[in-house]
């Protein structure tokens, strides 16, 4: 009896130490926030930034709940529009990332172990600088005096077709967010694909699957559980990126990360900001909820 | 039906010789074993018939056909892989029909071939179900109904037995011998396990360090192993330093020092001079007082050393006047008794003049 409670209590307590600290971590720094998010989304904004209070004396000064924001984001097409824009550069960077990351993180998963940790490195190592150090970096590649657009300009000429210009386009947006997250894509895909057992290969192409069929049949629906571990570690970052196409966009290439920036920062309208943030959560849950539900079967293996 | 032929078959991984100069023909239909210790070479040979490994030298003729440049797709030869190799995404059906599917089979073919597959293997119910809701034996099975269902010309099991606890084990090996009778296929079998390589086999290859020591039946392969290697790898054995000498009417006769002449068949090439060991079974050796070993024809006086009981027998260790140990074996046929003769008795030991083997260096 006198044991077993001792027992008890003695696994109990690490168990305790284990997750109390993370649970704080979230509570303190998503939960509150969130729910701080949620009321902001619903007042009204102050004179210099802030929120108006919630109760004044003087009637006439704005005070107490609205939905106001929430109707004004409805109002305009173009907040929406923002939104699918945003949704659309964050999906292609995922493809085009999954795409890059796929056959890299094969090689390095099928490559002797000794060179696979230095392939890894070489990976993550633009995580070592600053990224906005590596967005500059690419400002100055594909800037208009670069070798890089000048040559593509030469090259048009050639053809008779019209000059173009790198930089602050979207074509500038997309390959700098592509450098920024392939890493993300590439991690999970090598975890998951070094995992395989090579002698399913071995089974599948002894029992009459050609290198095609081995792929498709094999690797690729093993590797389910990785690809969308690095879709969502890029799909959910790179839809409230705000720093790329600030710096490498044109004048229409903004996304929401830009809008929620400036309703802080410029604007000074925190309750339309809160808005546009929750929404943004919203948009993201929901598409990881229905990837999650289409890949039922992917997961149930795992 | 598919004969398969290996014709000097090398393979080396650098400066390592895996497999050496081994030649083997397997018949049409034939369950034949290649049983070795670890690191001798089995699997390389297996994966070099399947195509996953290539010799640097000889010929693999299956039918008279060689092998050598049909990638393993290709190759009308399946493996049944010592981890099974089951796809883990894919249902019990469709790990099955797997090879079917690959092949481009027509669905309506697929359906009825799986149906007589699950069947022939008993999981009929368990087609909907994933790899690790299966048992051990039950994943064996699927292995095993994936590799015949496109009826290959030859079946490779590398160690298919190996990872099912000793009971499950000889259940399957049973199951294995029905179904290779039942579906005509000639199977090449690589063990380590002796035990199984005799209860399974039609024919048994002894290999050890990449070469083919022995290739026999399984009794002749017990009862007249050709070197010590193959007598030591294969069964339990008394082996006795002895020589040839010649006989008081000239004949060759076989001695042993300090203990004199022992009566044993001598094979044709040893002659007058040879120096080699005898080599003879713990069952064949006989243990008991003076009288009842009078017949027979080797008989000497010992004393027990050791005795190892093991439910069904019990093995005596008895040493000789020069010193030398024999094995003998008892069966324990009166219920609870585990010793007959007590550490330290004297006691006979004798066996029959055709008993034993010798064995020249
Ligand atoms: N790809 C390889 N590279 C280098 N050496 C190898 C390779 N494959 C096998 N070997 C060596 O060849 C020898 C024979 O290997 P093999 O796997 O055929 O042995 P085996 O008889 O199947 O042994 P086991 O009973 O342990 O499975 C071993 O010493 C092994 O280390
Ligand atoms: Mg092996």
């Amino acid at each position: 009896m006198n044991d077993e409670r001792k027992l008890s209590r003695s696994t109990r307590f690490p168990r305790w130490l284990v997750s109390g600290p993370p649970l704080l971590f979230l509570l303190l720094l998503v939960a509150i926030p969130g729910v701080i998010m949620v009321f902001a989304s619903f007042r009204y904004p102050g004179e210099f930034g802030g929120l108006a209070p919630l109760a004044a004396s003087d009637p006439q000064t704005l005070h107490g709940f609205t939905t106001e924001t929430y109707r004004f984001f409805f109002s305009d097409f173009i907040y929406v529009e923002v939104f699918i824009k945003s949704f659309v550069m964050a999906l292609a960077t995922t493809l085009i990332c999954l795409v890059m990351a796929y056959p890299l993180a094969l090689l390095i998963a099928r490559s002797p172990k000794r060179s696979r940790n230095l392939m890894m490195l070489l990976v993550i190592l633009p995580f070592t600088s600053n990224f906005l150090i590596g967005i500059y970096a690419w400002m100055i590649i594909l800037g208009p005096q670069a070798a890089l657009n000048q040559l593509i300009n030469i090259l048009l000429g050639i053809f008779g077709a019209a000059p173009v210009q790198l930089l602050f386009s979207p074509f500038a947006v997309m390959i700098t967010m592509v450098y920024v997250y392939l890493p993300f894509m590439v991690l999970p895909l090598y975890t998951n694909l070094e995992k395989h057992d090579p002698a399913l290969l071995d089974a599948a192409q002894d029992l009459g699957a050609n290198a095609w069929q081995r792929f498709w049949r094999v690797t690729f629906p093993l590797s389910q559980p990785g690809i969308f571990a690095g879709s969502a570690l890029v799909f959910i970052p790179a839809i409230g990126m705000f720093a790329v196409p600030e710096l490498l966009g044109g004048i229409g290439d903004i996304m929401i990360g830009n809008l929620i920036k400036d309703q802080f920062l410029g604007t000074r309208d925190w309750p339309f900001g809160s808005t546009l943030a929750i929404l943004l959560t919203l948009a993201v849950l929901l598409v990881v909820w229905l990837v999650a539900k289409l890949s039922g079967r992917g997961g149930r293996y795992a | 039906m598919a004969r398969l032929e290996l014709r000097n078959i090398t393979r080396r991984f650098g400066d390592f010789v895996a497999v050496d100069d081994v030649s083997l023909t397997i018949e049409s239909g034939e369950f034949f074993t290649l049983l070795g210790p670890s690191g001798c070479g089995k699997t390389t040979i297996l994966r070099m018939i399947a195509g996953f490994e290539f010799p640097d030298a000889g010929q693999i003729l299956l039918d008279g056909i060689d092998l050598v440049g049909t990638p393993a797709e290709k190759r009308p030869v399946h493996t049944v892989f010592q981890s099974y190799a089951l796809f883990p995404h894919l249902t019990v059906g469709e790990n099955i029909s797997f090879p079917l599917r690959m092949a481009r089979h027509a669905a309506a073919d697929i359906r009825q071939r799986l149906k007589e597959a699950l069947e022939q293997v008993r999981l009929g119910g368990k087609a909907g179900k994933y790899p690790h809701e299966l048992s051990g034996g039950e994943q064996q099975r699927v292995a095993l109904a994936r590799a015949l269902i496109n009826r290959p010309r030859l079946l490779l099991l590398d160690e298919s037995l190996a990872a099912l606890d000793a009971k499950l084990r000889e259940e399957m090996q049973v199951e294995l011998i029905n179904l290779q009778r039942e579906v005509g296929i000639t199977f090449v079998f690589v063990t380590h396990a002796q035990v199984e390589a005799l209860a399974l086999s039609h024919r048994i290859a002894v290999m050890n360090q990449g070469k083919v020591e022995q290739v026999d039946e399984p009794a002749r392969l017990y009862g007249f192993p050709r070197n010590r290697f193959v007598a030591d790898f294969i069964g339990q054995i008394t082996m006795i330093p002895a020589q040839v000498e010649e006989s008081a009417h000239g004949h060759r006769r076989l001695v042993v020092d300090g203990l004199g002449e022992i009566v044993t068949p001598l094979p044709q090439g040893v002659v007058i001079g040879d120096k080699g060991v005898f080599a003879i079974r713990p069952e064949q050796v006989r243990i008991g007082v003076q009288a009842e070993l009078a017949e027979l024809k080797n008989h000497f006086t010992g004393e027990v050393h050791s005795l190892l009981y093991q439910g069904d027998v019990s093995v005596y260790r008895v040493r000789l006047p020069n010193g030398t140990m024999i094995e003998a074996l008892l069966p324990n046929s009166a219920p609870g008794r585990a010793e007959l003769f007590k550490v330290g008795a004297e006691i006979k030991v004798g066996w029959r003049h055709d008993a034993g083997v010798f064995l020249h260096e």
